[in-house]
């Protein structure tokens, strides 16, 4: 479609945009107390936001801009689930303490243009447009992470997520010339053709391309040997970012993998015929399954021996990652379809498990284990959610985490005996897991003892807490309306020629 | 009712579970009766099905069916027979007993409780859920509740028995899933058992995964995953603390039932399922079951906890039942269509799990009397008790006497039906495992002398007798003790016409045994 055509399939992020604009100036009029009401002016754009994305004709599957930007049911799928997300971590941002005496304006427009970024990336099909998503995303959350001005790590998480950030959005920028160098291309059909065509001797140097691309999507999922920013970006951000960073821009990170590799390794998506799937002789899903498994061992691993919370949940997200990354191999609708019952499933109780500790230091406590120590018996109720979020994370029958890890699983022992160890491998390291999240539970309630009063939260903060404790297990039991939501966004917009 | 009692059976305690939450947690009794009423009408129903169920029928009955995701073929299937049975109404015995065992729990009563009762409907799904999916979530339901009652009102090593049997179950537990996963994809994506036990030998046949046959490697997984909760050599380590640590009723459980669990998903999916591997498998188990035996005696003789002592009986008892499991390829062609070994063998495995899970609760119960009383559990500290408790001695004599396996009680029966029917395919291993009959004897009678006999130790001149809700946890089982041990015939009967479906799908496979 010509780009004015392309306007009216692009509602969704007009709408963002002068969400942030109005964000901007209406914090102009607030007093630096007042600051924080500019959330329902954000809440507000996002709303009609998801309005648009929902009135929008699903059955249209093309390009925007000139093949810039791909409107397909699987891109609103993420769109959705991004807006979802962010309302999520706003409503938990109003529960923050460490934001006290911050004036919020930006942090809520910089949230806006974070979702704005997102939006592109989960749709970009084109090296440029990825590029440039991947970047509105990057420095919005670069300055969020720093948003705690006067506190010394949180500048730390900030300059270290900078400079990791250029480097590796530097690593994939020389991979996508030497994409455009072998291709004659920037977009990802054209590119897709190219590969067919190419001799073998230039096969070094798209596996050379296609290991410098991974390091910018590695980075924003995540995955090891990437991933060194994360623990001490999660640790000294405001935890409301940590807890957004380790959903969003993961969730619009494995959208824009999945796009890429599908498109320009795969059928692109359409999959046809699975012994179709790869054309080249390219090892990259053997790349990407040993991306997996050093992912989530190395999480998993570094994570037990954490003593922070924060930092642990850090951790445990590089181990999700890393359970996501073990589906796309697999190049089957499957494991795409498994990657996006995942995020869902995972979006709920990692937020889930992110808010307690920030409910918990907003109550006086801290981060670390000895803080959480006999919490069980001083606030019963969240040490009963946290319990779940814990369970859900490991992934514990009848939790959502384990539908989500149980979907994985079926992608890879479909994909074939050849697959196999991978899902052993991803099944011990689950294992592993359970020791360091039974931690939490051990300390909240094996240690202390009971006490006559017992806290509990306000209405509000409950409120927030059934919105992502209640999703986490009636998932686990009955999810066919998040399997049939995913199965009805398992649609591309793809060329196959 | 009629038609949906299974259900019942299962949801009832999360029934109590969901009262039990919205009583105040000071208003204990209530919860305590609550409890009580709920495992009660558990109990009684299960015996209601005991009562309607057809003996001269082998497949499943009651049988229900319900739509649960479709997408993944996921269905919600309920279903008994002759193998089920007696561990369901053993399960509504030994839950409801416990509720009266847990009587002393002195600190978060409604925690406790509620677990307990989460605990009960996790074992139940287990035992009665014919869709696989729905039997792994139930397998999986039971951990959580077991991690707190065990890490929340155990002894001082609580925290680390909790975790490691926590770890070591799921280990466990995620092979089995695996396994389900590899079943459900290579035999006609499905989960209801019922289809899988008739498509999956064919299926599976001739698959070659890794140069090794699918079947055995499914076997393997699958059997790993179950042979930790049995607990076979050298899975067992999580059991001896598991078993000292947590409260005598969690013990109960633990012994009575949990350790069953694994036996019966060999039964249930490893036999009927894979049968071909069983002739495989049988020297192995028959050998695991022999370490089993030795193993578990000899530890026990070794130790001076009178709670270790019946954890690591547990482990030798077990032994036996796995000789006998393995006997089931005598009705095989390669081996005489010997038929009635064959019965023997695995009617005596069965008549162990059952009868084990009534020696091994009393003996827990009397283990947590003593305790109760003297706060200490060392065999070498007491002296002359049947002086002081007269009537618990005699009680626990019984006990003791059940354990190694005395004729006239049901302990006897049920190992000497495991011998006799390995005997004619493994003479070694049987004659073998005879010096584990001799050291259970001894380890039994050695604890008894020391405990009960001899110089009267003064510390424990005033102890207390035996109390009135103790003597009503371990009479009935005392009673089906004696009762099945002079009369065995009603037990026998009730599972024979399923054992006679399990040694028939088995022992057709013996002609193509040389598939590998």
């Amino acid at each position: 479609m010509n780009n004015l055509q392309s306007l009216s399939l692009y509602w969704p992020e007009l709408i963002l945009t002068v969400t942030v604009l109005i964000t901007i100036i209406a914090d102009l009029f607030y007093s630096p107390k007042e600051s924080g009401r500019t959330a329902l002016w954000v809440l507000g754009g996002l709303f009609l936001a998801y309005i648009a994305i929902k009135v929008q004709d699903s059955t249209i599957v093309t390009t925007l801009f000139m093949g810039n930007l791909a409107f397909d049911p699987f891109a609103s799928f993420f769109k959705t689930l991004i807006l979802f997300a962010t309302v999520l971590v706003i409503f938990i941002s109003q529960r923050t303490s460490e934001l006290d005496g911050h004036r919020t304006g930006e942090y809520y427009a910089l949230m806006a243009i974070m979702v704005f970024g997102m939006f592109l990336m989960v749709s970009a099909i084109d090296l440029i447009m990825v590029y440039l998503a991947i970047e509105i995303v990057s420095i919005s959350s670069f300055i969020l992470a720093g948003y705690l001005r006067g506190d010394l790590r949180s500048n730390e998480a900030a300059l270290k997520y900078v400079i990791y950030g250029a480097f590796s959005s530097g690593i994939m920028l020389f991979g996508l010339s030497i994409v455009f160098g072998l291709a004659g291309s920037t977009k990802f059909f054209a590119i897709q053709e190219a590969m067919w065509n190419l001799e073998g001797s230039a096969n070094f140097a798209f596996t050379l391309a296609t290991v410098f691309i991974l390091a910018g999507f590695g980075y924003k999922i995540s995955a090891v040997p990437f991933h060194f920013w994360t623990p001490d970006v999660y640790e000294g951000a405001p935890t409301s970012i940590t807890a957004y960073l380790s959903v969003a821009p993961k969730a619009a990170g494995f959208a824009l993998a999945i796009r890429f590799f599908n498109q320009v390794f795969g059928d692109g998506g359409s999959f046809i015929d699975p012994s179709l799937t790869t054309y080249t002789e390219l090892p990259w899903p053997q790349l990407l399954a040993a991306l997996a498994v050093v992912t989530m061992t190395l999480g998993n691993l570094v994570a037990m021996q954490q003593n922070n919370i924060k930092r642990m949940l850090a951790y445990s997200s590089i181990a999700h990652a890393g359970y996501m990354l073990m589906a796309l191999p697999t190049l089957s609708s499957q494991g795409v379809y498994a990657v996006m019952i995942y995020l869902v499933m995972y979006m709920f109780m990692n937020l889930g498990a992110f808010f307690v500790v920030i409910y918990v230091k907003s109550q006086g406590g801290g981060e670390s284990f000895d803080d959480f120590r006999g919490l069980g018996w001083k606030m019963p109720i969240v040490g009963i959610v946290m319990t779940i979020f814990m369970l859900s994370l490991t992934g514990i029958p009848p939790t959502a985490g384990f539908i989500g890890k149980f979907y994985l699983f079926a992608a890879i022992i479909n994909a074939g005996p050849q697959m196999y160890w991978l899902a052993i491998i991803g099944a011990i390291n689950s294992v592993i897991s359970l020791y360091y999240y039974m931690r939490v539970v051990k300390v909240m309630f094996f240690e202390g003892e009971s006490s006559e009063t017992v806290l509990v939260p306000s209405i509000p903060v409950l409120l927030i807490f059934m919105a992502l404790a209640i999703p986490s297990v009636v998932f686990g039991m009955y999810w066919t309306p998040i399997a049939n939501w995913v199965s009805q966004s398992l649609i591309f917009f793809t060329q196959v020629i | 009712m009629d038609t949906s009692i299974l259900s019942w059976i299962i949801w009832i305690p999360v029934i109590g579970m969901a009262a039990i939450a919205l009583i105040p947690r000071e208003k204990v009794k209530t919860i305590k009766m609550v409890t009580a009423v709920a495992t009660g009408i558990q109990f009684l129903a299960t015996l209601g099905l005991w009562s309607r169920f057809e003996e001269s029928n082998g497949g499943f009955q009651f049988m229900e069916r319900a739509e649960w995701i479709p997408s993944f073929n996921i269905t919600y299937i309920l279903g008994v027979d002759g193998l089920s049975l007696p561990m369901v109404i053993l399960t509504g015995l030994l839950f409801f007993l416990g509720t009266f065992v847990s009587w002393n729990i002195n600190r978060a009563q409604k925690g406790y409780f509620a677990l307990y009762l989460l605990l009960n409907t996790g074992v139940m799904g287990v035992f009665l859920s014919l869709d696989f999916f729905l039997f792994y979530v139930f397998w999986e339901v039971m951990l959580l509740p077991m991690y707190f009652l065990i890490g929340m009102w155990g002894g001082p090593q609580r925290e680390y028995a909790a975790i490691k049997f926590f770890l070591y179950t799921l280990f466990g537990s995620v092979l089995i899933l695996i396994a389900i996963l590899a079943l459900y994809f290579t035999c006609g994506r499905t989960f209801d058992m019922l289809l899988l036990m008739q498509t999956a030998p064919t299926a599976l046949d001739g698959v070659i995964w890794w140069g090794m046959s699918a079947i055995k490697v499914i076997w393997v997984m699958l059997f790993i995953g179950f042979a930790i909760k049995v607990p076979v050599f050298p899975f067992h380590t999580w059991l001896p603390l598991a078993h000292v640590e947590a409260p005598t009723a969690i013990s109960v459980i633990l012994a009575g039932i949990l350790l069953k669990l694994g036996v019966y998903g060999i039964l249930r999916i490893n036999y009927t399922m894979l049968p071909v591997a069983v002739w495989w498998f049988a020297g192995a188990l028959a050998l695991l079951g022999l370490i089993n035996v030795i193993w578990g005696a000899m530890c026990a003789l070794a130790q001076t906890d009178l709670k270790k002592l019946v954890a690591y009986s547990s482990v030798n008892h077990m032994g036996y039942l796995l000789i006998g499991m393995a006997a089931v390829i005598a009705a095989g062609e390669a081996n005489g269509n010997n038929l009635l070994a064959a019965q023997a063998g695995l009617g005596g495995a069965v008549f162990q799990m059952f009868n084990h899970g009534t020696i091994s609760a009393m003996l827990f119960i009397l283990v947590g009397v003593i305790y109760d009383r003297a706060h200490h559990r060392d065999i070498e500290g007491f002296g002359g008790l049947a002086t002081s408790m007269p009537i618990y001695s005699g009680i626990v004599a019984v006990a003791f006497f059940a354990g190694l396996g005395l004729p006239g009680l049901s302990g006897f029966v049920s190992e000497a039906m495991c011998f006799i029917g390995a005997f004619p395919v493994f003479k070694a291993i049987v004659i073998a495992s005879t010096l584990g009959i001799l050291l259970n004897a001894a380890y039994f009678l050695w604890a008894f002398q020391r405990m009960f006999m001899g110089e009267m130790n003064e510390k424990y001149k005033e102890l207390p007798e035996i109390n009135k809700m103790e003597l009503f946890t371990v009479i009935p089982l005392l009673v089906i003790t004696v009762f099945f041990g002079i009369y065995p015939r009603p037990f026998l009967d009730l599972i024979s016409s399923t054992m006679n479906v399990i040694i028939d799908t088995v022992a057709n496979m013996g002609g193509i045994a040389g598939v590998f």
